[in-house]
């Protein structure tokens, strides 16, 4: 057990400090994986250049061609929090479409997609779940023919978010009809403009349109536009949603919410008594505060299983799980401290912090179902990480 | 950076691990349990064999001069085996009581017979972890102790006790000092022995070299990590069991284990208990290195493991069905233990009350 950080990583943060004390002026104020403003891009170029966004992505393809060192990415995170500047530009298309075409691309591909792509010129989208076809994502059913030089698509896509502002599309299509459901997908890639596409704005719970469904009907799309070979989707998907998991259920957003309920307890009075000197919502905070803290020590604990190579098994697989059900808690734990201030919406008088911790609330719990929902992790726990036997599938009729 | 173990800790763990495997097999837990043999013998020289006793003491005093981060991986270890041996109380909060505030006479005396596992150590200072029931509470005065300790960990087989007074002072008391009344309390845990100290103006020798609040609090802290690791070892022992018995029983022509209904909440166990582990180790960490941080890390693990250990306890029972009830599979002795290490020097609540003190949030 050593906490401390060698004479080299100490020295990299540094350089990290020094960058930010330089630049931080000209920082965009807000971070947003949509925002493509000018100053937005200018900031994801300059943070390019020096090695803090894109850092891994070789030169060729406009990353900063470093080395993978998971300690040197970890430090970029925590020296841009600490001084409130916001990280390079995420998103699918960065966080989840590279990585894939990386590992599965051709040469064409990755120099036709990657750089634009990191340099926030080119928003994408992922086309995977199908009103059908949610937890079961391979039974899916939007189909591709081919026709002539081109695949022809038609079908629904839905849960789409950045559907309305993405220039291009990552989607799964049948295109093997006859196949075993998992074999019969293929990953195509097509620019939202193309003709037949229609995208319809979906308002969830929170009264927001986070997400959209999106309509097919002929959409042409060539031949070349697939990723991997045809029928292979469904393993180009998997080393997509491998990145995905890696993104839900970060401890360190649920460090830097608990740090928001703590302030809020203090602030806020009832009855001229201030909410933490309640007892019954003080245990609840300190309750949460041990959850929040085993998560960030054990982000740390699969941070350096991951710099050492070794898969940590078990341990991996229970984050997105336990990661959203405690970000869902803290918001609760919010509400429920505000008491009737807790239900206020929209912009009530009154509003405390603009309405966030019922929009979190509600946006949580689409998280816990989304990106595998609890239950199919529940799965996944017991099978990969306890080896538990899979449910029998059903005697065909 | 490295959050993790070191070779020579795993390789450590492991070795203690599979001697218990060995000499604390469940048959043994039972013959002792049975007859309240809370230091069953064979199991006891196993452990001294390894040198557990003296884990953390200094190589001065012929200990292995460990820290309790390793300790922490015993007392796991322990927990796995619910090996019915004394060591939370005799091998780590009572050398922590005397490396903190004993004289070069008191460890000279007492710390190399601890490290050989010639002496046994009860400590008693759950009035000032817990709070006083029933009238507990000692009072110290000219050298004397009256007034009587509740709930004295690793008590049967102590020589000697750490007696924690009401202002906060620690204590030597002979176990077989004049006026000392030996009351054995019967718990759910019959793996570990628990009792009442009677004081009739009975001789102490103080212990009083060092700054006595903060010696009481290591004390406390250290036992606070380890009653969480021996929590995170007999709830993963229970979960393994739960999987294994899931595997194998079969009901409407399936194993049970291939239920969803079953397997999610072997899911839900792991899923809960494993960040725990992290919390132990950072606690031990903080213990060894990181003294500001070192109390309410241990609070913090102490109530985690201590709602997770009830969780896991009574689910994997479930999961056993009707055979996790009985007292054949033997498998109550797993939950009998976790039930005394969560209500043992502060309860989740408790614990969490002082978390809160110790970052200022509120009034008490």
């Amino acid at each position: 057990m050593d906490l401390s950080y060698s004479p080299q990583y100490e020295a990299f943060r540094a350089e990290v400090r020094a960058f930010l004390d330089k630049h931080k002026a000209n920082a965009p104020v807000s971070r947003g994986m949509m925002g493509a403003s000018s100053g937005t891009l200018a900031w994801q170029r300059l943070l390019i250049e020096h090695g803090y966004a894109a850092r891994t992505i070789p030169k060729e393809y406009g990353g900063f061609g470093a080395e993978p060192d998971i300690l040197k990415s970890r430090i970029v995170a925590e020296e841009f929090t600490a001084a409130g500047v916001p990280m390079g530009l995420g998103g699918q298309g960065i966080s989840m479409f590279v990585p894939t075409l990386l590992e599965l691309g051709t040469e064409e591909q990755k120099k036709a997609f990657i750089k634009p792509t990191l340099m926030g010129e080119m928003i994408w989208c992922q086309g995977y779940s199908e009103p059908g076809s949610g937890s079961d994502l391979a039974s899916l059913q939007t189909k591709a023919h081919e026709d002539g030089d081109d695949f022809i698509i038609n079908g629904q896509k839905i849960w789409t978010s950045t559907a309305k502002s993405a220039d291009m599309m990552f989607c799964l299509v049948r295109t093997e009809p006859d196949a075993p459901k998992h074999e019969g997908i293929s990953y195509l890639i097509f620019s939202m403009d193309t003709p037949g596409i229609d995208v319809r704005p979906l308002t969830t719970m929170t009264g927001h349109a986070e997400f959209n469904e999106v309509f097919f009907t002929d959409v042409r799309v060539p031949r070349t536009q697939i990723v991997g070979g045809r029928g292979q989707g469904w393993f180009v998907a998997n080393a997509t949603l491998k990145h995905e998991r890696g993104m839900l259920g970060d401890p360190n957003q649920a460090g830097a919410r608990l740090r928001e309920i703590v302030d809020l307890m203090h602030e806020e009075t009832v009855d001229g008594e201030r909410l933490i000197d309640n007892p019954l919502f003080r245990d609840r905070l300190v309750q949460l505060q041990s959850r929040v803290l085993a998560m960030q020590f054990h982000g740390l604990r699969l941070l350096t299983a991951s710099s050492k190579g070794e898969d940590a098994g078990l341990a991996r697989l229970i984050v997105k799980l336990q990661g959203c059900e405690i970000n869902h808690q803290l918001a609760a734990l919010a509400i429920d401290a505000l008491g009737e201030l807790g239900v206020l919406y929209g912009n009530s008088p009154h509003l405390r912090a603009h309405g966030s911790w019922q929009h979190r609330y509600m946006f949580d719990l689409g998280l816990i179902i989304g990106g595998g929902t609890a239950q199919i992790q529940k799965n996944i726990i017991s099978e990969r990480g306890l080896a538990m036997p899979r449910e029998p599938k059903p005697a065909k009729a | 950076m490295e959050f993790g173990l070191s070779e020579d800790q795993r390789l450590m763990q492991d070795s203690v691990r599979r001697t218990l495997e060995k000499v604390s097999t469940l048959e043994r837990v039972r013959v002792a349990a049975d007859a309240k043999d809370a230091k069953a013998n064979d199991v006891w020289h196993a452990l001294v064999e390894l040198g557990v006793p003296g884990l953390i003491i200094d190589e001065e005093f012929g200990g292995m001069g460990l820290k309790l981060l390793d300790a922490a991986l015993i007392a796991e270890a322990l927990g796995r085996f619910v090996a019915p041996v004394p060591f939370i109380a005799s091998a780590v909060m009572a050398p922590v009581a005397l490396a903190a505030l004993g004289s070069a006479k008191q460890k000279e005396t007492w710390l190399p017979k601890l490290a050989n596992g010639e002496a046994v150590a009860g400590v008693a200072v759950s009035e000032r972890s817990s709070g006083a029931r029933d009238g507990g509470g000692v009072a110290a005065s000219g050298g004397k102790l009256s007034g009587k300790a509740l709930f004295v960990m690793d008590f049967a087989a102590a020589d000697f006790f750490i007696v924690g007074d009401k202002a906060g002072g620690l204590h030597i008391v002979d176990a077989q000092a004049k006026g000392l009344n030996k009351v054995a309390l019967t718990s759910i845990d019959l793996t570990r022995s628990l009792g009442e100290l009677q004081f009739d103006n009975v001789e102490a020798d103080a212990l009083v070299s060092g700054d006595a609040r903060a010696g009481l609090q290591r004390v406390l802290d250290a036992g606070r990590v380890m009653l969480a690791a021996d929590t995170l070892g007999a709830g993963w022992m229970m979960i393994d069991k739960a999987v294994e018995y899931a595997k194998e029983r079969k009901q409407f022509g399936r194993v049970i284990g291939s239920f969803q209904a079953v397997k999610h909440l072997c899911a839900e166990m792991a899923s809960e208990i494993e960040p725990g582990r992290s919390l132990v180790w950072y606690a031990a960490h903080a213990f060894d290195e990181l003294p500001a941080e070192a109390s309410l890390m241990a609070a913090h693990a102490k109530s985690y493991m201590g709602d997770v250990g009830r969780f896991v306890a009574r689910t994997a029972t479930e999961v056993h069905g009707g055979m996790g009830f009985t007292d054949l599979l033997g498998l109550h002795y797993w939950f009998k233990r976790i039930g005394l290490d969560r209500q043992l020097l502060g309860s989740p609540e408790r614990v969490r009350a002082d978390a809160a003190a110790l970052q200022g949030w509120g009034a008490r």
